[in-house]
């Protein structure tokens, strides 16, 4: 159980990168995204990259930040017996999986344009998710 | 557990380097490129961008555009016909497009699609080359050089090929672009689009909604004195 929470604070970790890194951008910090093509400028300037007129990506740096702080103190000695933070993080991480779908979704379907960092940090969630759902304690 | 947080101090390692890396490069990448070696004439730096709109309108906007810029191209297509109806066509509002083409390294063909719209400006078609570029924006993701595309756009928009070629190869219009640039960057420019209006510069992200509202506000701000 500790090693899954060890994973997902890793994890989370390089989100909580990404998502700074798009944030920087979306707040006028870093000028052009290394993105390889056009398409994270695109889906940066749309008006999907906004929700209640805060940064998408802020969202993401607390929810990464979230899914760090709960993976870090799970995978603490006095918290690795406990199942509730890796409940917790099944939980928080399936929202953002969720969420994660729909800008994706976004992405294929409205805007037409692929964000090579947001895919990226699809891919991480995803894999938080995956793991979370993988270090649930099973009945026997 | 000590592996771990090994582990961990790598990654953050890693991350605050990238982010303070980016922090620092990305601004000088979105920064127009600077070639000291391009002579700058007094007519060069005297040249006030392709205006649009009456000189008496009340609002002035300068727009800082680089042709390859996804985002100028969002902002032309889809922000602009409403600030070219609604103000600059009732004669609220006066734009000025100026160049301030990226380094290659960002935009590789920003300096050349400034060029054609240079040359097509000869022939009395700047906007009309702007609008051509934006609307079939595909030739800013093909990595080939966009030559014959903009020679097709030109002839779309009536410009005499054979004169806006010979002007192409000259290059005469560097030093007019590389002053353009320059005076972008003493105003603070270091990323496109971006908006002067009455002088201020704008640093939300450019909407037809924004201009309107600031431009409306100016108005009455005027009406008052």
């Amino acid at each position: 159980m500790s090693r899954h929470r060890q994973a997902i604070a890793v994890l989370a970790l390089v989100g909580i990168a990404v998502a700074t890194y798009l944030w920087l951008h979306a707040i006028g910090v870093i000028g052009v995204l290394k993105c390889g093509s056009g398409g994270c400028e695109i889906v940066q300037a749309s008006k999907y990259a906004e929700l209640f007129g805060i940064p998408v990506a802020f969202y993401g740096v607390v929810g990464y930040a979230t899914l760090f702080g709960l993976g870090l103190a799970g995978a603490q000695p006095a918290l690795v017996p406990r199942a509730w933070p890796t409940r917790w993080l099944a939980v928080l991480s399936g929202v953002g999986f969720l969420f994660t779908l729909y800008l994706t979704a976004l992405e294929m379907f409205v805007i037409h344009a692929w964000c090579r960092w947001c895919l990226a940090s699809a891919a991480i969630i995803t894999a938080i998710f995956v793991t979370a759902l993988a270090g649930l304690p099973r009945k026997t | 557990m000590n592996r771990f947080y090994v582990l961990l101090g790598v990654v953050a390692a890693a991350a605050v380097a990238f982010l303070i890396y980016s922090t620092q490069q990305e601004p000088g990448g979105a920064a127009a490129a600077s070639n000291p070696n391009v002579p700058i004439t007094a007519q060069d730096r005297a040249f006030p961008g392709y205006i649009l709109g009456s000189d008496s309108a009340p609002v002035k906007v300068v727009e800082f555009v680089d042709y390859e810029c996804p985002i100028c191209a969002m902002f032309a297509t889809v922000q602009f016909p409403t600030i070219r109806d609604q103000l600059i066509n009732t004669g609220k509002v006066q734009w000025r497009l100026r160049d301030y083409p990226l380094a290659p390294t960002t935009h590789e063909w920003s300096h050349l699609a400034a060029n054609a719209v240079a040359c097509a400006s000869e022939q009395g078609k700047a906007w009309d080359m702007v609008d051509a570029l934006f609307d079939h924006h595909d030739w800013a993701l093909q990595k080939s050089n966009p030559t014959s595309v903009f020679r097709g756009l030109a002839q779309s928009v009536g410009v005499n090929t054979t004169t806006w070629d010979a002007c192409l190869s000259s290059n005469k219009y560097a030093g007019r672009i590389q002053a353009s640039a320059n005076e972008g960057d003493s105003l603070g420019v270091n990323g496109t689009p971006t908006l002067f209006i009455n002088g201020t510069m704008v640093r939300d992200r450019a909407t037809s909604d924004l201009v309107q509202r600031i431009a409306d506000s100016l108005i009455a701000a005027t009406k008052k004195k």
